[in-house]
């Protein structure tokens, strides 16, 4: 069974990374009900580094109901904080603290029989999360150069708080265009819209419409942590997804796919390895006898663009790969009668018309019968990033607070530009730049 | 005589599994249904083909387990032990902590070499154990990581190891519409590979044994243990002991051997299709009859109009009319008529001497530089094999794999004309050079099927 660590930095990354636990424990907790210490559970425990560069985050977690599960030879934290500035992380916290993240990722590392992969969670807008999350992405690159990186990644939004996240968000692209193997970025806006659409169906409360409370993707109950907090509901999601990426690592099926599976089959060119994300169901209706309909609902789901975690319609942008992941009592059939039906409707790419990954995993998350999580390469990112393109464009032409990055700007202004060049259907041949060049002759 | 059975991967472990378990089910039921000599002998040659009795009495597989994570193996160790009819050997499995993530090279060039050693001395073990080594069945998918890739490259090192030895490959084909995304590369490459390696590879496609469960067994919600079990009876069906003098007295001595000689008669031509008649589910089976003429003629068309079930056969395909004499020409054949080297037909079930497999020797069916009594072969045996009391099977080295092989690699060199996903595969030490020499292995194949 391999092993993952998960590091969290930042506010937002501890955020994410406390649901994550809390959710993991309760995910084991309800499939092992003995409470017999598994090997599916050792799995993830004890692999947890969190850093932050101010104290509130990580103090309020280890004085909450997971304090038990963490100790303080996982956690690295300073007094004053990044002032939301990419380059006091990066350039002045990242090396400062160097040699402490290395040291509690490498004692991590020793617990672990076979490490696998990284989770990178962390905020693109901030300060710590952008500038020191994509300071430590290069530590593990550097130290652990055979352990995939999955980073996952929350953009900010067009309505952010933060005023400089947009400088903060594409100096720390370059970064993850680099040295990470798979990104999935995720966006605050999508995920307010799943908690409302949520939210409004179960204060509907119309008859046969119920949901069943502790089975949407939003919900902490049953695990440790009591009162839900005001970002709670968004973490969730996002704990969800990870916890779905890992399923099949964990838990047994009948077509078993690993990490490593996935970082080889959606990413065809190495810097194209942005993933686009979809969780569905949202909820189960509390009414037992649901029509088997509602399998097939759940492949349609998988594709709409109100369920996707980043603004973004797959469906009408061009698929270069994508991967399904399906829990719970879902048998081959199934997948292949939708992949079927659902194939005619999904612009694929001429060398990859049949793109599918898919991996069943028997065990169905808490609360579900069964789930799909959908992650697709999609060209349907270069909208997201080229309106971060415009609004970073905004603030660097007025030159607002530009002297503390100057000859940082420009470089990365170029290698966000070239992503977006490259996720473009018609200009293919742009990323001929970042492929050695005798390969290219054929096309 | 022996068999020795290595599952790679998942999905080669869990086929093997269903495998045992047919073999095992026949030869107790053929000792209970039939208590005389023939029950006798058919169950001791059977069980001694697959298993071995240990000290305490128990059965034990002759199988290796390998794969590169845990939890497969495990799940099928666990099984077998509670069945209380066999369980696989102690130690006989080998696995490693991470798997190969879908990647021919990994599987290929890291790590095979690296538990190159651990596995050969597994496998060692086991044919030291057997009396006479009939052959190795090594049992794989052509689209993951660690059964292609680590699959082709035991077989080259077992190949090294028993020069003299049968190894008999089966291969697992994936859903054309995609399981793995870079299925057709790992296809590729381990079929160009396995071609100079292997003394036949015998072939099953997902989609050919999905439609058999969809519309001849009935089942609504197929999973992959009812597809397992499909391809376990098809095999199973040429595994079990049969006789091949035709005087009904003794069985096979030798039947990976016989296999071998009867169909991979040329070098070029390894590829081995299965069809098997009836398949039906166990509730139909009790209102259902069948001859032997009716389940031959069958056999035959599907042969000849290359379909693999017995629903859907186009009975408008005929044999073309063969010219006396003269070579054939390149004349234009009817583009839906497949043309065999070589059949090898296994009847079993009762009355199996009445059952009158002439239709098969015309030289229409066969290609020209082989007279059809060379190129076809029958085995019989009078034990009922796996609850059908008259069944076929009909291996044959033909065009029926063409068109999927040909499908195969088009839509890999569509995906290597735009090199996606080949750094994936240059990091582990698969150069594009091999992929075009893998390439070329395989169109000359293709080119040596079509010419048939």
């Amino acid at each position: 069974m391999t092993q993952s660590i998960i590091v969290q930095v930042g506010q937002c990354g501890n955020q994410v990374g406390c649901r994550f636990w809390d959710l993991a424990l309760r995910e084991h907790a309800h499939v092992n009900k003995k409470g017999i210490y598994d090997e599916a559970l050792s799995n993830f425990f004890r692999n947890a580094v969190l850093i932050d560069m101010e104290e509130g985050v990580v103090n309020e977690i280890l004085q909450g109901p997971l304090r038990d599960v963490f100790d303080n030879t996982q956690l690295v934290t300073d007094v004053s904080g990044s002032g939301n500035n990419w380059a006091v992380g990066h350039r002045i916290y990242g090396p400062a603290c160097q040699e402490q993240v290395v040291e509690k990722v490498r004692r991590a590392a020793e617990h672990c029989d076979s490490l696998q992969c990284f989770f990178l969670i962390h905020s693109m807008g901030g300060g710590t999360g952008s500038g020191l999350g994509s300071y430590v992405l290069r530590l593990l690159e550097d130290e652990f150069p055979e352990v995939y990186r999955i980073v996952t990644s929350v953009y900010p939004s067009a309505e952010d708080d933060v005023i400089t996240s947009p400088y903060n968000s594409v100096l720390a692209m370059r970064e993850l265009s680099e040295r990470a193997d798979c990104v999935l970025p995720v966006d605050n806006q999508s995920l307010v819209e799943i908690v409302n659409k949520i939210r409004y169906m179960s204060h509907q409360g119309k008859p046969g419409h119920v949901i069943k409370k502790d089975s949407t993707v939003i919900s902490g109950q049953g695990g440790a942590c009591g009162a839900e907090k005001p970002f709670d509901a968004m973490n969730n999601i996002v704990a969800n997804l990870l916890l779905n990426l890992t399923s099949s690592a964990r838990f047994d099926g009948s077509l078993n796919m690993d990490l490593n599976e996935i970082a080889m089959n959606l990413v065809p060119f190495p810097r194209l390895h942005y993933l686009v994300s979809s969780l569905t169901p949202l909820y189960t209706l509390a009414d037992v006898s649901v029509p088997p309909r509602r399998l097939d609902q759940m492949f349609t789901d998988a594709f709409s663009r109100d369920h996707q975690l980043i603004r973004a319609d797959p469906k009408h942008s061009l698929y270069l790969a994508c991967a399904l992941v399906v829990r719970g009592n879902v048998q081959v059939s199934d997948l292949r009668r939708n992949i079927e039906r659902l194939k005619p409707s999904l612009p694929f790419v001429s060398w990859n018309q049949e793109g599918w990954k898919t991996s069943l995993c028997s065990v169905p998350p808490v609360g579900h019968t069964h789930s799909l999580l959908a992650l697709a390469n999609n060209t349907c990112v270069k909208p997201t990033f080229l309106e971060l393109k415009d609004r970073f464009m905004k603030l660097y032409r007025k030159k607002v607070k530009a002297p503390e990055r100057c000859e940082k700007n420009i470089f990365a202004y170029e290698i966000n530009l070239n992503i977006v060049s490259e996720t473009s259907q018609n200009k293919i041949k742009t990323y001929i730049k970042y492929v050695p060049a005798p390969c290219f002759n054929t096309i | 005589m022996s068999v020795v059975t290595l599952n790679l991967g998942q999905c080669g472990n869990q086929v093997g599994q269903e495998l045992l378990n047919v073999v095992s089910n026949d030869a107790f039921n053929a000792q209970k249904n039939c208590p005389g000599v023939q029950g006798k002998t058919y169950y001791a040659c059977a069980l001694d083909r697959f298993f071995r009795e240990e000290q305490t009495g128990e059965l034990a597989a002759r199988a290796v387990l390998i794969d590169m994570e845990p939890k497969v193996i495990n799940h099928a160790i666990a099984t077998a032990a509670k069945s209380d009819m066999w369980k696989y050997g102690d130690g006989s499995y080998f696995c490693e902590k991470q798997g190969s993530g879908n990647n021919w090279a990994k599987g290929f060039c890291v790590h095979g070499p690296q538990h190159e050693e651990a596995v050969v001395e597994l496998v060692r073990r086991e044919v030291e154990r057997c009396d006479r080594l009939a052959g190795i069945l090594t049992m794989m998918s052509v689209a993951g990581g660690t059964g292609s890739g680590m699959g082709t490259y035991i077989t080259q090192c077992l190949r090294d190891m028993y020069p003299h030895s049968f190894i008999l490959n089966h291969l697992t084909w994936p859903y054309s519409t995609g399981e793995v995304i870079v299925q057709n590369y790992n296809s590729v490459l381990t079929l160009s590979h396995l071609y100079q390696l292997s003394d036949g590879m015998l072939v099953h496609e997902n989609d050919t044994v999905h439609k058999i469960c969809a519309q001849l067994m009935n089942i609504k919600h197929i999973s992959f243990s009812d597809i397992n079990k499909i391809i376990a009876h098809q095999l199973g069906s040429v595994l079990q002991p049969a006789d091949v003098g035709g005087t009904q007295s003794d069985y096979s001595r030798n039947p990976v051997g016989d296999l071998m000689s009867s169909l991979a008669c040329h070098a070029e031509y390894k590829l081995l299709s299965m069809s098997a008649i009836p398949h039906m589910s166990s509730s139909s089976l009790a209102y259902s009859s069948f001859t032997w003429p009716g389940l031959l003629k069958h056999l035959r068309q599907m042969l000849i109009a290359n379909a693999r079930m017995e629903e859907g056969i186009d009975w408008q395909v005929c044999v073309p009319p063969v010219r006396q004499g003269a070579e054939r020409t390149r004349e234009i054949k009817q583009l839906q008529f497949n043309t065999s080297l070589a059949n090898l037909l296994i009847l079993r079930g009762k009355d199996v001497s009445c059952a009158d497999s002439g239709a098969f020797l015309h030289p229409g069916l066969y290609s020209s530089w082989l007279p059809p009594e060379a190129a076809f072969r029958t085995w019989s045996s009078l034990m009922p094999f796996n609850g059908y009391e008259k069944s076929a099977t009909l291996i044959s080295n033909s065009q029926s794999l063409l068109q999927p092989l040909n499908k195969m690699v088009g839509k890999a060199w569509n995906m290597f004309a735009s090199r996606a996903y080949i750094h994936q595969y240059t990091r582990f030490g698969i150069s594009e050079e091999d992929f075009l020499d893998s390439f070329t292995a395989l169109e000359q194949v293709i080119s040596s099927y079509t010419c048939l």
